[in-house]
């Protein structure tokens, strides 16, 4: 079977389309998760620091940390996994800054997002892209 | 109850009063993130560690909640600040119930 130059491209973008679409879908389970966690304030970027790595090759350990001076609380979500919450912190009176590094499990490549309530009832956010060449989700 | 389940702390000796420094906790724990299927198809069952907690003399430092995305054998690093001696204890609840518990002292001078 011969393909024509339009067959291919109609392909591509169909494959395009499949690749995508479930990943928009995660996309708006973390927009709720969003919402949730910030009980109706506005969401401002900046003021909070994520780390994770630019590349993880096993995407079932892939360390992350969280620096968000004067937090009380922090999410941890990953927007391309099934389930988008990862991890949420409370920092009580003998926290000595609030922040925090754990290991987490990342089913592809996507954004690592990080939400901070601060002391004043504001809502910091701070994303990170890992690349992963495994993914962590078994199946 | 899980098997084999090991909390291993690591805490400074001492401290100086007020001074943040670094406690690294580490569990030992499948994580069964509730995602995965078995041979045949079927689901396993999630089975993690749900919370996390570190508290000294009775005050809270930090408190965590797992998900189904943290990693095989959960590690949290976080940081604390006292201003006297102390005890340092830490609590895992597991999905089916159990806590798991340990606990450090620490001198402050």
């Amino acid at each position: 079977m011969q393909f024509t130059r339009r067959d291919t491209l109609v392909m591509g973008a169909g494959a395009a389309v499949a690749t995508f679409m479930p990943l928009q879908v995660f996309a708006d389970a973390t927009d709720d998760v969003s919402a949730e966690f910030a009980m109706g304030e506005t969401i401002t970027d900046g003021g909070v620091e994520i780390t994770a790595p630019e590349i993880a090759e096993n995407g079932n350990t892939v360390p992350i940390s969280v620096n968000a001076p004067g937090a009380v609380a922090v999410l941890i979500l990953a927007t391309g996994n099934p389930s988008p919450k990862v991890i949420a912190f409370n920092f009580g009176p003998r926290a000595g800054a609030s922040s925090a590094s754990t290991r987490c499990r990342l089913a592809g490549t996507q954004d690592v997002v990080a939400l901070a309530k601060m002391a004043d009832g504001s809502v910091k956010r701070a994303s990170a892209t890992v690349k992963v060449t495994i993914g962590g989700c078994g199946g | 109850m899980a098997d084999n389940v090991k909390p291993r702390v690591r805490v400074p000796r001492s401290a100086a009063a007020g001074e943040a420094f670094e406690i690294k906790t580490l569990i030992s724990h499948k994580m069964e993130s509730g995602q995965r299927k078995d041979s045949d198809g079927n689901p396993i069952p999630r089975s993690i560690i749900n919370h996390f907690s570190c508290d000294f003399n009775g005050e809270n430092v930090i408190q965590a909640a797992l998900e189904g995305a943290i990693s095989t054998n959960p590690y949290i690093q976080f940081e604390a600040s006292i201003e006297e001696s102390g005890t340092f204890t830490f609590t895992w609840q597991d999905d089916d119930g159990s806590e798991y518990t340990d606990s450090k002292d620490i001198a402050v001078g």
